[in-house]
């Protein structure tokens, strides 16, 4: 923390001179690395985020920075699947669904992978802010998950004819949409955080085997959804006039996504401070009682 | 966004809107509950340790 110097690694790793001076304590937010190499400096600099009142304060630094960059990402992602993409040649105008429905179908994965992440760091490091992290992720994930079943439903009826089917795509989405219930619902019946941690860490690394199914459904199985066209091997089969926005769209789901993330850390820290706190007070009161008058 | 169609993507764009508009709210009305609930319990005295984390 503080100014940096010459012989600091940051200094080096970004010019200061071609960002603000916010930009400037965003940066110096981030804990000085004390050994030399930059890839032992780049762990240990991730390391001392470790520490939640650490994280805490990077995150008031960058949310404002973050939430800017989402806006401008979700301007520019409208205006290129609104206005700029052509309709598709067999589907219409109603290809402008996709820009929606499959950054959100991403997300909604991305989110269970980063929770399965999180889930090893619990229950391997027993790292503090790792259950922070899948606890803030599951409502997110839970949200895209939504998100990409309702998009996909009105999608399907004018292309396949029919809201729903029940084909391996749909259905394992569906099964990922109830994991997220799940692990929300286990984790709110458990009092104790660090049971509740737990818990839903080992249903969470259970519950990935389902991610590799919904990716590789298309392939496995003969379904009504079709395969994929973006990440695949070889190049995507998209036209550029449709990849770009489709791409800009997803990233600006990302940034939704990191930004809303990051809060919701944020505030987990805080509402587990405050139990804390709760409970410590308890304690003092239970121990040392008013003296009668 | 014209055509036999245009409902259904009108109707997913609003869901989307809805759902993030959602989502944000959310966000920011449980950190504003959550920092109000902490402001609260500490003015009223409430430390982890008696001397507030001093020592």
């Amino acid at each position: 923390m503080g100014v940096l110097t010459d012989d600091d690694p940051r200094a080096t790793a970004k010019p200061p001179s071609a960002i603000t001076k916010r930009a400037q304590r965003v940066w110096s937010c981030w804990p000085a690395p004390t050994d030399r190499t930059d890839s032992m400096a780049l762990l240990s600099a991730i390391t001392s985020l470790a520490n939640p009142s650490r994280f805490a304060s990077f995150a008031d630094r960058a949310l404002p920075w973050a939430a800017g960059v989402t806006a401008v990402l979700f301007a520019a992602a409208l205006y290129l699947a609104l206005f700029v993409a052509p309709p598709d040649y067999q589907q219409g105008e109603t290809v402008r669904i996709m820009f929606i429905h499959v950054p959100s179908a991403w997300l909604a994965m991305f989110a269970y992978v980063l929770m399965a992440a999180a889930s090893l760091g619990v229950l391997i490091w027993r790292h503090p802010i790792a259950d922070v992290s899948a606890k803030a992720a599951a409502p997110l994930g839970a949200a895209f998950t939504f998100l990409a079943l309702a998009t996909g439903s009105l999608w399907g009826k004018p292309m396949w004819g029919a809201w729903w089917v029940w084909d391996a795509r749909l259905t394992s989405f569906l099964i990922l949409f109830l994991m997220y219930l799940g692990l929300m619902a286990l984790r709110s019946a458990m009092e104790e955080p660090s049971r509740a941690a737990k818990a839903c860490a080992i249903l969470t690394l259970v519950g990935s085997v389902n991610i590799p199914i919904i990716k590789f459904s298309v392939d496995w199985w003969n379904t009504l959804h079709q395969p994929a066209s973006v990440i695949r091997a070889g190049k995507p089969t998209m036209d550029a006039s449709i990849l770009i926005p489709l791409l800009v769209a997803a990233l600006a789901f990302t940034a939704l996504f990191t930004t809303l993330h990051l809060a919701g850390m944020r505030t987990e820290l805080i509402r587990r401070r405050l139990r804390t706190l709760r409970l410590t007070t308890a304690a003092r009161a239970t121990l040392s009682p008013e003296p009668a008058e | 966004m014209t055509g036999p169609h245009a409902a259904f993507i009108i109707a997913s764009y609003a869901i989307a809107f809805t759902v993030i508009a959602g989502l944000i709210l959310w966000t920011v009305a449980d950190w504003r509950l959550t920092r109000r609930a902490l402001a609260e319990l500490e003015a009223r005295g409430g430390r982890r340790r008696p001397d507030g984390g001093r020592t």
